[in-house]
């Protein structure tokens, strides 16, 4: 099978997994929705984001692998609504009446640190029955951050927009209530601390729906909508209207000339080797990635430091006209002479407020007695030093291999990168599978030795082959995915647009490189 | 010598005026009513001269305004066009009589062929042969057609069909008359079925060919060509002698034409009438005789010319009018702003055109847009090339006859020759079917609005256009006429789209490749390619219910209680008449009808509340 042949088998696996999440909770509650007039939560940001714009949907796969059906019953993403991108969250009513599970409250969590780094606007599309009761325990005491979080948005002069189609009760009911907007559904969304029954066992109180928490209640009683809309479209409409008067201005100007890559993306297929074993040369992923040669970049990419350190190629390049510096590994391993180059070159880019991105392909920093004794442990926590104290925003996409303190060095997710994707072609663990039951065979036998005891290889080989598979298995996009460790797999092809939406994205705020690092230990 | 001379017209016959003027070194003089200040004529005048108002009785109609615009501009010559005054002999008298040159013939002359039946009285003494009706009709003589001496361009004719209708259509014919021309002097004639309308130009008495302008709607011309196909050289110099000895019968001066009805089965023809201006279709003599009609004119008026014998014809020349109007919808005129107004003119094509891009088109006059004239060596060849510059002119704005034009020009009875008054009544064979296929200019339509908002974009801009990594649905672009779906990077079903931009796409469908522009105007979208134009309206992606009430609607102004409800549903009320009252906040609100109308809808009772922006009643304003 050639490259482009196994990539596309995986993209097609990708794009099935991604038709699980579209599809919500499936045919029959679809339909049922629909026949209620009602709007599916894509339809609704459809609707909401400019004709023609991109939506950059974040962790499509959350809760995959999970006994919640992949996409957590909620959707996020970054659109764009009257020229301005926006965090837009939308409950999935379709999956058990859009009730959050712990997958769910992730998700949220993560689009709100999205907006927080990123300073956006949140527009949320809200129609959820609630907390998932049986996973309570896992969402009820974090959850109350959903809440901190809008209101901390608004008071970073972040506007939050709460567009209510349906039910949003009990603790749902702050989402409006901690939002700077909130616009209601006539007939449709209800707002209430305690329904009916609940009010008439708290205090015997007669009461309905509608005078408990109707969108013409709280448009005309309690204040609590601001805007009343006729129906889903028109709360669509007068959201975008809200959005259209915040007056929005991004931090920097956007670049007005480039010139697309001087080599088709589409050869990125063909690049990526199906065996990760087999190096390939990042320098190609740049070409087609970057900016081509223009009037304004007369070279696609300034390789800095091209002879020290050869297996980490860093330098200079251009996204769609806006500088990046590049970190790529090249052979896999990271030695000390790569870490060095690596920390000198984000202390540049801090000191020139470029932005960086991150190319994984690395099984970690190298190991062996002659390592070690070159310091290869204090020079990989300079690396890490480096990127942990950098300012600048940094963007990683996981091509190939991301192992051990490699995926550290380069950005991984627990750096809190502003953006990490990951190709259907990547693998993360703390070791190879291969490596990691080979390891665990050592020690068994060591422990057995230990113990005086017979070691059964031939025993210990199932163990072994069963925690390959495991490791495998969690080494795998999808899975990685589903855990919220990335903000979602992308197609290689698509890396340039993914990135060029990030690098917009993150001008929403200043760019300032930071001068204050840890200490190094040179 | 003509110095300065005045156009008492508008739109393209002045500019066609004005043209020949400035070869000549004479400078020109418009005059223009409120409504037509901003039409090209105005501007390419060397003077222009303000007529305020717009009806035709309030401008170009008063001779007394148009003698004080001569006087002001200091015109010393007056050309009256076509329509208006132009057959008027008492302004022709009054010009004279100003002392300004009159590019015309005399008053006399005009006024014997003003009236149609002292003209056929005056045609049957020379010779000429006229339709005239017994005076006892008889079964056999029906059709007839009833006519009213005044009248022109069709209006007071009556076809009748049986005798015993004769008597009433008379009367209704004179009543008619007597209301639109302040005359009502009917005469009945024979009716020819399917007669042809073949005129003969002159100039003096001198015959510069002829025409046929037998492709009419409604009595008006569409159609018009040079020479009148299908004629027997027999039966062409008949027609030329008669209408040398109809301008030698009045001693003709100038420019004339005199009009004949001509059988084609029998090979008979009788003369109609002689107008005594310049025609609307000369054009097509102009360029198969190759002679400037106003400047023989010009030069008549001048008695500063004699005359040769007009070079043989040659080639074939077919006007068409292209008219803003409605076709579809009993040939309804059109009025409001040409958003674009671009005809090709290529090798063989003249365009006398009145209008430009962004011209506004005024219910006040007639809702001609332009001539539009192909010269070729053969007819079929002037047909063709007319059909093809038509159907890739680009007209937007407006809707116009242009789609009956080219369907007219293709048609194979109109490509042999099979011409007829009634053409357009009858069932046309039609143009080999060219259906136009409205899906695909959408497509190109949703595609260039797409790239149309892309250029706008404010972030993001290198993104591709609807770039999804999860897709869950097409985009959808709605026109009323139909939905576009496509997705990111212009995939649609049926089609590959070969290049796009915010005003011009190509599309490859069943693998054939055609270029599509389209320019938006507000809502209207219209698309151009060589398959013809199509209209789009986009359908706005959202409407704020505020402006979706019916209009008419009266709305509460505050919330409050209905103290009275003054009217009934199906009432006729009048503007102001109190229709609701309202209390709020102890303040009493009369809601009144806003027109003069009749009450379709009243919504509440006495003691209901209501609250702010309620519909209360709908009153529906007459006619």
């Amino acid at each position: 099978m050639s490259n482009r042949e196994a990539m596309l088998e995986k993209l097609a696996a990708l794009d099935t997994e991604h038709a699980k999440a579209v599809a919500g909770g499936g045919e029959k509650y679809v339909g049922r929705h629909h026949a209620r007039g009602k709007l599916l939560p894509r339809e609704r940001i459809e609707l909401l984001v400019d004709e023609g714009s991109a939506f950059l949907e974040l962790s499509p796969l959350a809760g995959w692998g999970s006994e919640f059906p992949v996409g957590a019953s909620v959707v996020t993403g970054i659109g764009v609504i009257e020229g301005v991108e926006c965090m837009i969250t939308a409950n999935d009513p379709t999956v058990k009446g859009g009730a959050s599970n712990p997958w769910t409250v992730k998700k949220i969590f993560r689009a709100s640190q999205i907006a927080e780094e990123n300073g956006l606007p949140t527009v949320s599309l809200v129609e959820s029955g609630g907390a998932d009761l049986p996973t309570q325990k896992e969402i009820f005491i974090p959850g109350g951050k959903l809440f901190r979080d809008i209101t901390r948005a608004s008071a970073r002069k972040e506007p939050t927009i709460a567009l209510v189609f349906g039910n949003s009760t009990a603790g749902g009911a702050y989402v409006p209530g901690m939002s700077d907007y909130t616009v209601m559904v006539k007939e449709q969304a209800k707002v209430f601390l305690g329904g009916p029954p609940l009010v008439k066992m708290a205090t015997g109180e007669e009461s309905d729906d509608e005078s408990l928490g109707g969108a013409e209640m709280h448009a005309r009683t309690s204040g609590l909508a601001d805007y009343l809309a006729e129906d889903e479209l028109d709360a669509i409409r007068i959201g975008r209207r809200i959005v259209a008067r915040l007056n929005w201005r991004k931090a920097v100007a956007p670049p007005t000339a480039w010139a697309e890559p001087d080599e088709d993306p589409d050869g990125l297929l063909d690049l990526i080797p199906s065996d990760l074993k087999e190096p390939f040369d990042p320098r190609d992923v740049i070409r087609r990635i970057c900016d081509g040669v223009s009037d304004t970049n007369a070279v696609v990419f300034d390789e800095f430091k091209p002879l020290y350190g050869t297996s980490l190629v860093t330098g200079w390049a251009k996204l769609h006209g806006r500088s990046i510096g590049i970190l790529a590994n090249a052979q896999g391993v990271l030695f000390s002479a790569e870490a060095q180059k690596a920390t000198q070159f984000v202390q540049l880019a801090n000191q020139t407020d470029t932005p960086l991105l991150f190319l994984h392909n690395t099984t970690g920093y190298m190991v062996g007695k002659e390592y070690e004794q070159g310091g290869i442990i204090k020079h990989g926590a300079m690396m890490i030093n480096a990127i942990s104290n950098s300012t600048v925003p940094h963007l990683s996409v996981i091509m190939g291999a991301s192992y051990g303190a490699g995926n550290y060095g380069m950005n991984g997710r627990a750096f809190d990168p502003r953006f990490l994707f990951t190709w259907p072609s990547a693998k993360s663990a703390v070791m190879g599978p291969a490596q990691l039951a080979g390891v665990l065979e050592i020690v068994a036998q060591q422990s057995a030795e230990a113990k005086g005891q017979p070691f059964d290889a031939e025993g210990f080989k199932g163990v072994k082959e069963l925690v390959e598979a495991q490791i495998e298995e969690q080494s795998m996009p999808h899975f990685l995915s589903g855990m919220l460790y990335d903000d979602g797999v992308i197609d290689p092809r698509d890396t340039r647009t993914v990135l060029g939406i990030c690098l917009s994205v993150i001008e929403n705020q200043p760019i300032v490189g930071t001068d204050r690092f840890g200490v190094f230990r040179p | 010598m003509i110095n300065r001379l005045l156009v008492a017209n508008r739109a393209e016959i002045a500019s066609r005026v004005f043209r020949t003027c400035r070869e000549l070194g004479i400078e020109t003089v418009a005059i223009h009513s409120d409504a037509d200040a901003h039409l090209p004529y105005v501007r390419e005048a060397d003077h222009a001269v303000h007529l305020p108002g717009n009806a035709p009785s309030e401008t170009y109609l008063r001779i007394d305004l148009v003698l004080d615009a001569a006087r002001r501009s200091g015109a010393d010559a007056i050309h009256p066009g076509y329509g208006f005054l132009s057959e008027n002999a008492a302004f022709a008298r009054a010009v004279i009589d100003a002392g300004l040159t009159w590019v015309g013939p005399s008053p006399e002359s005009i006024e014997a062929m003003g009236s149609k039946i002292e003209a056929k009285r005056i045609m049957k003494a020379a010779g000429v042969p006229i339709l005239e009706a017994p005076d006892e009709p008889t079964e056999a003589d029906l059709p007839l057609l009833v006519k009213a001496s005044a009248g022109g361009g069709g209006r007071g004719m009556r076809v009748v069909r049986s005798l015993s209708e004769l008597q009433t259509e008379i009367e209704k014919a004179q009543a008619e008359a007597a209301s639109a021309f302040g005359d009502g002097t009917v005469f009945v004639e024979p009716y020819v079925e399917r007669g042809r309308h073949v005129e003969v130009q002159v100039v003096g008495s001198n015959v510069f060919g002829d025409r046929d302008c037998s492709l009419q709607r409604r009595h008006q011309k569409v159609v018009e060509e040079a020479p009148a196909p299908g004629l027997s050289d027999e039966v062409r110099a008949a027609l030329h002698d008669a209408a040398r000895k109809a301008a030698e019968a009045i001693d003709y001066r100038g420019a004339g034409t005199v009009e004949f009805l001509y059988d084609p089965a029998t090979e008979r023809f009788w003369f109609l009438e002689m107008n005594t201006r310049l025609q609307v279709e000369h054009p097509v003599t102009e360029l198969v005789q190759g002679v400037d009609l106003v400047e023989l004119q010009l030069a008549a008026a001048q008695a500063s010319w004699t005359m040769g014998w007009p070079d043989p014809p040659r080639g074939h020349a077919i006007e068409v009018r292209l008219y803003a109007e409605d076709p579809a919808n009993d040939y309804q005129p059109q009025s409001g702003t040409l958003t674009t107004f671009e005809i090709p003119v290529e090798n063989g094509i003249r365009v006398d055109a009145g209008f430009e891009t962004g011209s506004t088109v005024s219910t006040h006059y007639d809702a001609m847009l332009a001539k539009v004239i192909a010269h070729a060596p053969t007819r079929e060849a002037a047909a063709r090339k007319l059909a093809s510059v038509l159907s890739r002119a680009k007209i937007h704005g407006l809707v116009t006859n242009r789609d009956l034009l080219v369907q007219v020009l293709r048609d194979p009875a109109f490509l042999r020759g099979e011409v007829s008054t009634d053409f357009l009544g009858r069932d046309a064979e039609g143009a080999p079917q060219r259906t136009l296929d409205i899906t695909t200019p959408a497509v190109a339509a949703a595609i260039a609005l797409a790239e149309q908002a892309k250029a706008a974009r404010t972030v993001q801009r290198g993104i591709p256009v609807a770039w999804r990594n999860v897709v869950s649905q097409p985009q959808r672009t709605v026109f009323e006429e139909a939905t576009v779906e496509w997705h990111g990077a212009y995939s649609v079903d049926g089609h590959t789209v070969v290049a796009a931009g915010p005003d011009s796409v190509t599309l490859e469908t069943d693998g054939v490749r055609t270029t599509y522009t389209v320019a938006v105007h507000g809502l209207a979208v219209d698309v151009d390619s060589a398959r013809g134009h199509v209209r789009l309206t986009r359908v706005p992606r959202f409407v704020d219910p505020a402006e979706q009430v019916a209009s008419g609607s009266l709305l509460a102004p505050m919330p409050g209680t209905v103290v009275s409800v003054a009217v009934e549903a199906g009432q006729t009320v009048s503007a102001g008449q109190p229709v609701v009252v309202l209390e709020a906040m102890k303040m009493q609100h009369t809601v009144k009808a806003p027109t003069d109308g009749v009450v379709t809808q009243i919504d509440v009772k006495a003691g209901a509340q209501v609250a702010a922006g309620e519909v209360l009643a709908v009153v529906e304003e007459e006619g």
